[in-house]
């Protein structure tokens, strides 16, 4: 065989391998896209009802969306609505200035600017120490329930003269979630009429 | 050249254990290691990866050119492993999400690319299965044991969350629970995995030289 007919085999036989494992993943993709997408809406389902209980609307607040930009990065608003009433507002927020990384926040809030509740939706601490901001680690992150900006507050650690706790071992974590949280209420006064003005 | 050693084709077990003597797919073992079921979840992952592209290098070695057989290796390996990761999205979700990031990084595990070029592309489809069931499961112990210690000293539970793996068939409760606030940090933290890695391989090389004192045949080494 010459060098060019050589070549050529070579490069036909990757193209067939190619072709048939791209054959097989279109095949699986399709078959399993389904139920990953159920499955990715039952997680963010449950997120959301942990923020805003299920009794307290009657819209489907995960196809109710808006985003709007807030400096460099994008909020993402889910309206809960009861009886066609703005009922309340489940908002993502970022803490940027975690231990090690950013930390990322659902916040549900009542229309008129009280925290129903908080989850970490995802974040990286150190495991054992900042990890207590995880609902499933410790009761921590339920400290904000109930809270709000009317409430006469300092929004940071005790360490630094303010009203929350923090854990043993680790402030930076809990100072970058409450001053997230604080963020988001005041972003969410300002905005709330933009969030629920097509009503 | 392919006359059947069951000694040859067990050895991946312990005697050529890919994670305590080959040092491969340390990225994984390090990282994952960190819980038992989280080890559990990707030493199965790895286990079924690892015989699934054994044997299709196997079936399709007949067609192998030798101077693209890395590439194809690579391709290969890269198909079945974001299958497994879209079979995991789709039937374990929850393990999916705990797991994140390394099952697509299975794809890196040297070990499989190891297995295809050293032994699969040579010997037929049963033989290929063979060795990736020994090696998947010496990697998959050592994975297991490394989560196992570290979750125990670490957290003082063990098997937590083990209904992430198998659903309605085992509780949140773990298999052990110690009980304790706070277990001694390090283990979970990744220093610890690499004491305790160093503390494996080293309890392994003195085992085996061991042996050849109590028994008297010479030292076999391979």
């Amino acid at each position: 065989m010459t060098r060019q007919a050589i070549a050529g085999r070579d490069a036909l036989t990757l193209a067939a391998y190619a072709l048939a494992v791209g054959i097989v993943l279109l095949v699986i993709q399709q078959c399993t896209a389904e139920r990953i997408r159920t499955n990715q809406l039952r997680v963010l389902t449950s997120t959301l009802n942990q923020v805003i209980p299920a009794s307290g609307y009657d819209n489907n607040p995960l196809t109710d969306k808006i985003d709007i930009a807030d400096n460099n990065y994008t909020r993402t608003v889910y309206r809960a609505l009861l009886g066609n009433q703005p009922a309340a507002a489940a908002v993502t927020a970022v803490a940027p200035d975690g231990y090690s990384g950013n930390i990322d926040l659902l916040i549900g809030i009542s229309f008129n600017g009280d925290i129903i509740g908080v989850r970490v939706l995802s974040h990286r601490e150190t495991p054992g120490l900042g990890d207590e901001i995880e609902h499933s680690k410790s009761d921590w992150i339920m400290t904000f329930d109930g809270k709000s900006k009317k409430d006469e507050l300092t929004w940071t650690v005790r360490k630094d003269g303010g009203d929350f706790d923090q854990f043993t071992g680790a402030t930076i974590t809990p100072r970058a979630v409450i001053r997230a949280v604080e963020q988001t209420l005041e972003w969410y006064a300002q905005h709330r009429q933009t969030i629920f003005e097509s009503l | 050249m392919n006359h059947f050693s069951l000694t040859k084709h067990l050895s991946g077990l312990w005697q050529n254990n890919p994670a305590l003597v080959q040092l491969l797919g340390l990225c994984p073992l390090l990282a994952v290691s960190n819980s038992a079921i989280n080890a559990l979840a990707l030493g199965m992952a790895t286990i079924l990866t690892l015989l699934l592209t054994n044997m299709l290098v196997s079936a399709t070695r007949q067609w192998l050119i030798n101077e693209i057989r890395i590439p194809v290796y690579v391709l290969l390996i890269a198909g079945v492993v974001t299958c497994v990761g879209m079979l995991i999205n789709a039937y374990a979700h929850s393990i999916y999400l705990r797991l994140g990031i390394f099952i697509p990084l299975i794809i890196t595990n040297c070990m499989i690319l190891a297995r295809a070029e050293a032994w699969a592309s040579r010997r037929p489809v049963a033989h290929a299965a063979l060795d990736a069931l020994t090696h998947g499961i010496g990697f998959a112990v050592v994975l297991i044991v490394m989560g196992s210690v570290r979750e125990l000293v670490g957290s003082g539970t063990l098997f937590a969350d083990s209904h992430l793996l198998f659903g309605e068939l085992a509780g949140p409760e773990p298999l052990i629970d110690l009980s304790i606030d706070r277990g001694l940090l390090i283990a979970i933290l990744p220093p610890g995995a690499f004491f305790l890695l160093g503390m494996l391989i080293a309890a392994k090389n003195a085992l085996a030289q061991y042996k050849p004192l109590s028994s008297a045949s010479p030292v076999e080494n391979t």
